[in-house]
């Protein structure tokens, strides 16, 4: 997608800190300035830096939520369907009595209904988290900037992206100078 | 707190706020960078693994080739080559199979229940203790697989749609066992990969050689560190603690059931599920310290593993293991209570019986043994700790093995019979412990053996890090 501002051989601004407080404080007053298009990267997860990004609650509850019900609810009828409609076997746990015949030993499910459900709601925590963060991603622009490595070590970055409406190079960088960073790097697309 | 020590602030009952201060969760003065360097230069092998790793490795592979040679020459004759007989049919296979899936379970309570209890001393063992579990539950597996005789038709517990028209017997507990150990292995697979992919990300960066950064590349997955990322990331890991917690009960009580759903006396027992849990994370501590007590000295360690850790293992040793006594005391007294002679009889034979000797090293093991560690200065004393461990360790594998010698004397008289292990069941267990071994020497070799991500989160402010802060803590 290129950028309305023309900029599409720049992915963004990337700002680097030694510190998550700074890193905080940066993202707050880049907010404040009225941009949008931006995100932090650190090291390990901070909850300070994606409330200032107003990023509030993950989705990945509901995800797996839905996950683990599917799984749950395709193992209770696996093995209903399998165990007394399709062969049934009149053997434990019957239930005998109208009007709940239909369901019949439902008790003895019970373990195996939940240990699908689980298996469900961690593989769809996986896959959902990797679908949801668009990854794998190996070729990111970031990885462009040679001292963006540092992000796994010690240091704490926040990139404004080029898509952002108020994006304009020189300015966008007089700003975020101003925010008393390590360093500013341009990051090529 | 710029000591780096963690401190649980709490309300007293006069309302005024009762500190009480814990031990650095890290020792030394570390900062983001040293802690980096002193776990990921293990796993990128920058600093050269002690000779110790070469003769663990040898030894684990060495008895891996012994288990190449049990299971070869079971699948060329058969299970007969095992002591399993009528009263007895399943002797050393079930035995080893629940000790194998026990001691995984400490591995998901260190990784998931402690941390939602907020304990910050699981930090620095939860991975290795994660990878434990794994192959733990590996070891587990290959008893019951087998013990079917023809391991090559396994799939036939699953339920597939098949020309015979049959389908699994979905009321057994056989089959509950099937969905619980697969399911159980495949979510600590996924809970442990997802802590390591940002550990993956940090040695991509780290590794010296490019073979090393493009496979450390390819697992890390391209993970860049994005806030909008670690958000969701700390939600699927919370959620995975979350449902790990009532699979790890969930599976041992099913092993249980394998136990309780027949009318064995002293098996039919309501008591069996928790008995089972508590003694499974009994014998998961034990091993959780055998691995860390030579990992933390062979590797320098220390500041990671601290006195602090080896100290709460140790109790929570003790306390389960005080749970577990209760659970035999339990026994008894139902059988007295129940006054039902075969209870009260199996019991008798339990201790004076042909297998008697087993119960009371059991005994000795789970129960007397455990004692020292009430003792401060013992529980951080780690030869004394190993040691303590090792002897639990063997008193759990004699409980499972004292439940299964009851088949010998049961009912009827005319049904007992004797059970002894050939040496093909040793070949076979003494194999898993090479199976064990030569997999958690490869993980200690290529794979951080603690969560530098978390470790980090755990430093002094002033060192970069979060005191801890917002480990298992969702949005305000």
């Amino acid at each position: 997608m290129s950028p309305p501002n023309g900029n599409d051989r720049l992915y963004g601004l990337l700002v680097e800190f030694d510190n998550p407080d700074a890193l905080v404080a940066a993202i707050k007053r880049t907010k404040e300035a009225g941009y949008t298009k931006l995100d932090g990267y650190t090291p390990y997860g901070i909850a300070e830096v994606c409330d200032a990004l107003g990023f509030k609650y993950s989705e990945m509850s509901t995800v797996m939520l839905c996950g683990g019900l599917i799984g749950a609810t395709c193992g209770f009828i696996m093995q209903w369907w399998t165990n007394a409609i399709d062969y049934p076997l009149n053997v434990a746990g019957r239930a005998l009595m109208e009007p709940f015949q239909w369901l019949d030993g439902w008790p003895s499910y019970i373990p195996i209904t939940f240990e699908t459900g689980i298996l469900t709601c961690a593989l769809t925590g996986l896959f959902g988290l990797l679908a949801v963060c668009g990854l794998p991603r190996p070729h990111h622009p970031l990885f462009n900037v040679p001292h963006f490595a540092a992000v796994t070590r010690d240091r704490f970055f926040m990139a404004v992206e080029a898509t952002d409406p108020k994006f304009e190079l020189a300015a966008t960088k007089d700003f975020l100078l101003g925010l008393q960073p390590l360093s500013v790097a341009e990051v090529p697309t | 707190m710029s000591t780096g020590v963690v401190e649980h602030g709490h309300h007293g009952p006069g309302g005024a706020p009762h500190v009480q201060p814990l031990p650095p969760a890290i020792g030394g003065r570390h900062t983001m960078g040293s802690v980096v360097d002193a776990i990921g230069d293990i796993a990128t092998c920058v600093r050269p693994h002690p000779k110790e790793w070469y003769l663990s490795f040898g030894a684990g592979f060495t008895m891996l080739g012994i288990f190449g040679l049990a299971v070869t020459y079971l699948l060329v004759m058969g299970v007969g080559i095992w002591g399993i007989n009528v009263p007895n049919a399943w002797g050393f296979a079930i035995i080893n199979f629940v000790w194998w899936i026990g001691i995984g379970h400490a591995g998901t309570l260190i990784s998931a229940i402690l941390l939602l209890l907020h304990q910050r001393w699981r930090t620095s063992i939860n991975r290795f203790a994660e990878a434990m579990t794994i192959f733990a539950v590996m070891c587990a597996g290959m008893f019951p697989l087998l013990h079917m005789g023809r391991p090559w038709l396994a799939y036939w517990l699953t339920p597939f749609p098949n020309n015979f028209g049959m389908w699994p017997q979905f009321r057994s507990p056989l089959a509950w066992d099937v969905f619980a150990v697969s399911t159980y292995f495949t979510v600590s697979v996924v809970f442990w990969y997802v802590g390591l992919i940002p550990d993956f990300a940090v040695l991509r960066e780290s590794a010296p050689t490019k073979i090393q950064k493009w496979i450390y590349g390819i697992l890390s997955m391209g993970w860049r560190g994005s806030a909008y990322h670690w958000r969701r990331y700390e939600k699927v890991y919370l959620i995975l603690a979350g449902i790990s917690t009532p699979l790890v009960f969930s599976v041992h009580s099913i092993v249980s059931f394998d136990f309780s759903v027949a009318i064995v006396p002293l098996w039919h027992a309501t008591i069996f599920p928790p008995f089972f849990v508590i003694g499974a994370i009994f014998s998961g501590f034990a091993m959780v310290l055998v691995l860390a007590i030579p990992l933390r000295k062979w590797y320098h360690l220390e500041d990671f593993i601290t006195e602090w850790h080896l100290d709460a293992c140790a109790k929570v040793m003790l306390g389960t293991g005080m749970m577990v006594c209760y659970g035999y005391f339990s026994e008894l007294w139902m059988g007295w209570y129940s006054h039902s002679k075969y209870e009260w009889g199996t019991n008798f034979q339990r201790m004076f019986g042909p297998y008697g000797w087993s119960y009371w090293c059991l005994i000795f093991c789970n129960f007397v043994a455990p004692q020292v560690l009430w003792v401060k200065k013992w529980r951080l004393n780690p030869v004394v700790l190993f040691v303590v461990s090792i002897i639990v360790l063997i008193g759990m594998w004699f409980e499972r093995y004292v439940i299964v010698v009851t088949l010998t004397r049961e009912y009827v008289p005319s049904t007992w019979g004797r059970y002894a292990p050939t040496i093909w069941d040793w070949a076979t267990f003494i194999g898993t412990f090479g199976l064990f071994f030569t997999c958690f020497m490869l993980f200690v070799r290529y794979v951080p053996m603690i969560s530098m991500t978390e470790m980090r989160e755990l430093l002094p402010k002033r060192a970069g890090g979060r005191d801890g802060h917002g480990i298992a803590e969702g949005p305000p």
